[in-house]
């Protein structure tokens, strides 16, 4: 009775999550925003899914295989979303009109690879030509 | 109850499904595209899930472990062939 009841709420509410990422994707105003639903929420839906799955059939080669799945959810969507934000970013996919910051423009060589430093800010610079002169002997 | 739970998280699962299907065919640039092929993945990852406490049958979570794989190969594949695709937007 208790599993029953634990594996319909982990199911509904996963499905739930996944549904608000579903949402997210189809209201978010850009790429971005739409990747940073999809993924978090994503992945806390199926995560959750598979606890239900876990709990219900609670013998022991499946709750392993169905936390070893959550376990491979949770390591590669922040990778597949990492590379795929980085494409769009290269391919200069126009971010949402209301974005604020945006660091890296203007500073990533696309040729190299590389990433320019930011510019100096301005440090008070010490004389090294005058050492500290000693103490006088007494 | 588990039934009432099962039905509902199917009723969700499939409104969510729609939706990232709306996006999928919508989605302005391939980028967009990409991760709604994403989530259709998750999606089915939950469907799986569902249909495995309905079922009983164990083999099916196999199948979403080796689904969660696939989709992910499929991410790293498509940000590689975007990224040296040399298609470019804006100027």
């Amino acid at each position: 009775m208790v599993i029953e009841w634990l594996t319909g709420l982990s199911l509904v509410t996963g499905a739930v999550f996944m549904l608000i990422a579903a949402l997210g994707l189809v209201r978010m105003p850009d790429l971005l925003t739409r990747m940073h639903a999809t993924t978090k929420a994503g992945v806390l839906g199926a995560g959750l899914t598979m606890v239900g799955v876990a709990i219900y059939l609670g013998d022991g080669p499946v709750t392993v295989k169905a936390f070893a799945v959550i376990v491979f959810l949770i390591m590669t969507a922040p990778v597949a979303a990492h590379a795929i934000g980085r494409a769009s970013y290269l391919m200069g996919v126009p971010l949402w009109e209301h974005t604020g910051v945006d660091e890296l423009k203007g500073r990533y060589d696309e040729a190299t690879h590389t990433l320019a430093s930011p510019p100096e800010p301005e440090t008070p610079s010490r004389d090294p030509g005058n050492p500290p002169t000693p103490p006088p002997p007494l | 109850m588990l039934t009432y739970s099962i039905i509902t998280a199917y009723g969700l699962l499939s409104l969510a499904l729609l939706l990232s299907f709306f996006r999928l065919v919508q989605g302005p640039t391939l980028p967009d595209r990409v991760v709604a092929l994403e989530l259709l993945a998750s999606l089915t990852v939950g469907f799986i899930a569902v249909s495995v406490v309905a079922s009983g049958r164990s083999a099916f979570v196999d199948v979403a472990m080796v689904l969660a794989l696939t989709a992910f190969l499929a991410a790293l594949g498509f940000a590689r062939y975007l990224e040296k695709g040399g298609i470019h937007f804006g100027d």
